[in-house]
């Protein structure tokens, strides 16, 4: 034994490995998860089945019956992969918002953290990892329910989940860097109603876009919700629907594109807000 | 004795209940009109509970409380509109800016706008908060949140100033601050009424306190006379290595008056406190400090109850 | 009563009321909070976005695949006419029930705003009186301008529609009374689940998006129980013209509702707040 393999000796210790450093961020997320997940897993899980519920059977219902569905698919196999996309998005949201904010301001949680050898990149991977958990378990859970009200089609469905987690996290890191410049609520009503709200609303969840005004639909394109609802509708069965791999790839290249943008910032923001 | 003119509050009996735990235990005590009181006691000691009771924010549960005359069960809010009230927290208004924080609060007690307005323009100068009237308080630092506080509770121009714990959680230079601003209100005839855990700022405020702890009084008068009646005139302070105080203890007893042990140092109470470090070092025992120095409020505390204030 | 000269007409009719004590100077918070929302004004203006968003994206979106729908009592309209007064009824819910809950419970358990306001004058009553009106109040502001965008949507069918203002600031009180009360049993912010999963059933299920009839009878009756639909049909009832005896129906479940809020929530908040 020399004197560097312990961590708790007098004098140099060994520095983390970056496994360590993330594990260690993300243990302490999850030793916190443990102990709250039951105060939100009943909206969290309920959520979106009740958007399914009402949207997909019992608006479905009269869209069905007006218009036979849409693109020749009933409105529930249209709407649920719609929805599975979306609720990433709301995970996102209240993963990223408030939480971190509490983190940085109220209970300093991050403070903590980066007074130990963790650095700010650590402690961003180690929650975005934790997160990403998170949208596993709370996607698959949705995926779940609606395949038992017979939300989905096709066995190709599965394949929704990555899908819809890579839509979560270009939510989460974009959401990340926002919330590390601001100070209190003010900034996240804004961002929430004139951002969440209008993309679900707006990005093809509940009806395709070229229902919209010709000048919308670019700024649907824009947004990662409408290539994360494409792309999961795609997967779950309307391949032909949705224009084939070409555009399917690209979707996934943008959900990439504004994850690894948004950790870029993130980082920046986080260092500006916490190390400097 | 003044005449009976110059009481604004009566207490007599004065008991507060939650549930089973009896937090003020049937308290006597009153205040006279330009004077200012303290209650001087450990956390716990019911202080806070007695203040709610007499801001008449709390109601009492048993004896009777008299301010101006007028009963809080019956006459909360005319006897409030006479009051300041400075809680030991601060409950400023955090999404309003420093001098809406005045205005607003003025308005709580049916002042006119533009009776607020001037009376905030001069509390902001008094709480030498002009600079940053137009400021969100959040950002403000812990002592100009005190005095924003103090301010807003004088919006009424009150008769009685409760101060609830007012240098709590302020550093030393900030405390001095407040102090200096408590005794021009004072001087300007306003009535204080304060708690406190720490002995110097009773014996820098108070012209007459009352020693609390579990729910009771145990001792009242001036500060002066508290430490006469209840303490020796010096204290003589003997520090040794960790653990050895207990130990000492036998070697020193028999010195002055009294010994008491405290985790980090003897206290030997004595009323030549030189005389008594002399007799320590001919019994051949070695301190590694001593400090002789005149008994506090905190030495009375103690001798009154066995346990220091500040714990 | 030293202080019945400075607190005129208004508070004798508060004294009335079944509450804890107030010195009639209600009003006063109603101006505190006004004068916090000039800092946050973008949030007052963002607050009546949401409904505007969903008549624009449903009605237009689901309307041109859906074109007409025929109401619970008969009625062909454009599937916009059909959504825009249940989501004039819903948003009223939701600011009412936002305000009541959310906003009380954060001024009372962490801002500690109002254990300041009771140190003055101020009572119980006051706070609660206070609150209920700046809700209805800026309701009532969200609603008028919903109201002007559904007008120039082509949602509005008829000068019955005029009354579906007052009807809306009415719907919010009911909301705002029961929230109240909710609110004073609400022990962390955990137990606010228990709000949303009121709220969101009842703004996904109250016959705001698809008829009643959609649903098998059963399930009928069980929507019928639920408040927001009472305040869908009356706005529904109000904005097409289609009025009828059974509007009173309607507005006696929301009175009874609001009534039963009020009391509870005065009784609770003097409890909880002079202690």
């Amino acid at each position: 034994m020399t004197a560097y393999d312990d961590r708790s000796v007098r004098g140099p210790r060994a520095p983390l490995s970056a496994v360590e450093r993330v594990l260690a961020v993300c243990g302490y997320h999850a030793t916190v998860y443990a102990r709250t997940w039951r105060g939100s897993i009943v909206t969290r899980v309920l959520s979106p089945v009740l958007f399914m519920l009402s949207m997909g059977i019992g608006l479905g219902a009269l869209v069905d019956d007006r218009a036979g569905g849409i693109d020749g698919r009933p409105y529930l196999h249209f709407v649920v992969p719609g929805i599975v996309a979306t609720q990433t998005m709301w995970v996102a949201w209240s993963e990223s918002s408030y939480q971190v904010l509490g983190y940085i301001k109220w209970n300093m949680g991050y403070h903590a953290q980066l007074a130990t050898p963790l650095r700010v990149r650590d402690v961003l991977a180690g929650h975005f990892l934790a997160i990403t958990g998170h949208l596993v378990v709370a996607t698959s859970l949705f995926m779940v329910v609606a395949s038992l009200f017979g939300g989905f089609d096709s066995w190709s469905a599965v394949a929704c989940l990555p899908v819809a987690v890579l839509t979560g996290l270009a939510f989460v890191t974009p959401i990340f860097a926002f919330t590390a410049t601001q100070e209190g609520d003010n900034g996240f009503n804004i961002l929430y109603r004139w951002i969440i709200t209008p993309l679900m609303l707006f990005s093809g969840t509940f009806f395709p876009v070229d229902q919209l005004p010709g000048w919308m639909q670019p700024v649907a394109w824009v947004t990662p919700l409408w290539h994360g609802v494409e792309a999961c509708r795609a997967v779950s069965g309307g391949w032909s629907a949705s224009g084939g791999t070409v555009p399917f790839v690209g979707h996934l290249l943008v959900l990439a594109a504004y994850a690894v943008a948004g950790w870029l910032l993130a980082e920046r923001t986080f260092t500006r807000r916490l190390a400097s | 004795m003044s005449g009976d003119d110059d009481i604004l509050l009566r207490a007599s009996g004065l008991t507060k209940r939650f549930g089973d735990f009896v937090a003020v235990d049937g308290v006597d005590f009153e205040v006279r009109k330009g004077e200012c009181f303290g209650f001087l006691g450990p956390n716990g000691a019911g202080k806070s509970s007695t203040m709610r009771m007499v801001g008449c924010v709390s109601p009492v549960s048993g004896g009777e409380l008299r301010l101006f005359d007028l009963d809080p069960a019956t006459d909360g809010p005319a006897i409030r509109a006479r009051l300041g009230s400075c809680p030991q927290r601060d409950t400023l208004d955090e999404e309003l800016t420093v001098e809406e924080n005045l205005w607003v609060y003025g308005r709580y007690f049916g002042l006119s706008r533009k009776e607020v307005r001037a009376r905030a323009a001069e509390l902001l100068d008094f709480a030498q908060l002009t600079e940053r009237a137009g400021d969100k308080v959040e950002p403000l630092s812990g002592g100009m949140k005190r005095r924003l506080t103090i301010a807003r509770s004088l919006i009424n121009s009150p008769e009685i100033l409760l101060l609830d714990e007012p240098t709590t959680g302020l550093d030393p230079q900030a405390r001095h601050v407040l102090w200096d601003r408590l005794f021009r209100l004072k001087r300007s005839g306003v009535t204080l009424v304060l708690t406190t855990h720490y002995m110097d700022e009773a014996e820098q405020l108070c012209d007459r306190l009352v020693v609390m702890d579990h729910g009771r009084i145990v001792a009242e008068g001036s500060p002066r006379e508290l430490i006469e009646q209840h303490s020796t005139r010096e204290v003589l302070e003997l520090r040794f290595d960790v653990d050895d105080h207990a130990r000492h203890a036998e070697q020193v007893s028999g010195i002055g008056e009294r010994v008491e042990v405290l985790p980090d140092r003897l206290l030997v109470y004595a009323h030549d406190g030189d005389r008594a470090s002399a007799d320590v070092h001919a019994r051949g025992v070695a301190p590694l400090s001593s400090l002789v120095r005149r008994s506090t409020l905190e030495d009375v505390f103690l001798t009154l109850t066995g346990r220091t204030l500040v714990d | 009563m030293t202080t019945t000269q400075q607190v005129p007409v208004a508070s004798r009719l508060a004294r009335a009321l079944p509450m804890p004590a107030g010195a009639g100077l209600a009003r006063m918070l109603v101006e505190r909070n006004i004068t916090s929302f000039r800092h946050g004004w973008i949030a007052l203006v963002t607050g009546f976005a949401e409904p505007v968003f969903y008549l624009f994206s449903l009605g237009i979106g689901i309307g041109a695949l859906v074109r007409t729908v025929t109401t619970d009592s008969g009625m062909v309209v454009t599937y916009p006419q059909f959504v825009a007064p249940a989501l004039l009824a819903a948003s009223a819910m939701n600011g009412a029930v936002m305000d009541s809950t959310f906003n009380v419970f954060f001024k009372l358990k962490y801002a500690k705003l109002y254990d300041a306001v009771l140190a003055t004058p101020m009572g119980p009553r006051d706070v609660a009186v206070g609150e209920i009106s700046w809700s209805l109040l800026r309701g009532g502001m969200y609603s008028a301008a919903f109201l002007v965008v559904a007008l120039l949507a082509g949602a509005v069918r008829s000068w019955w529609a005029l009354l579906a203002l007052p009807a809306a600031v009415f719907i919010g009180f009911a909301f705002a009374a029961v929230g109240m009360f909710a609110t004073t049993f609400m022990r962390s912010w955990v137990d606010f689940d228990y709000v949303t999963l009121a709220v969101q059933p009842m703004f996904l299920f109250s016959a705001t998006f698809f008829p009643l009839s959609t649903y098998p009878d059963a399930l009928q009756w069980l929507v019928r129980l639920t408040p927001l639909y009472h305040g869908v049909a009356l706005e529904r009832a109000l904005v097409l013209g289609d009025v009828g005896w059974g509007v009173l129906g309607h507005v006696a479940y929301l009175l009874v509702l609001g009534a039963v809020g009020v009391v509870g929530a005065a009784r609770r908040l003097e409890r909880l707040l002079l202690s």
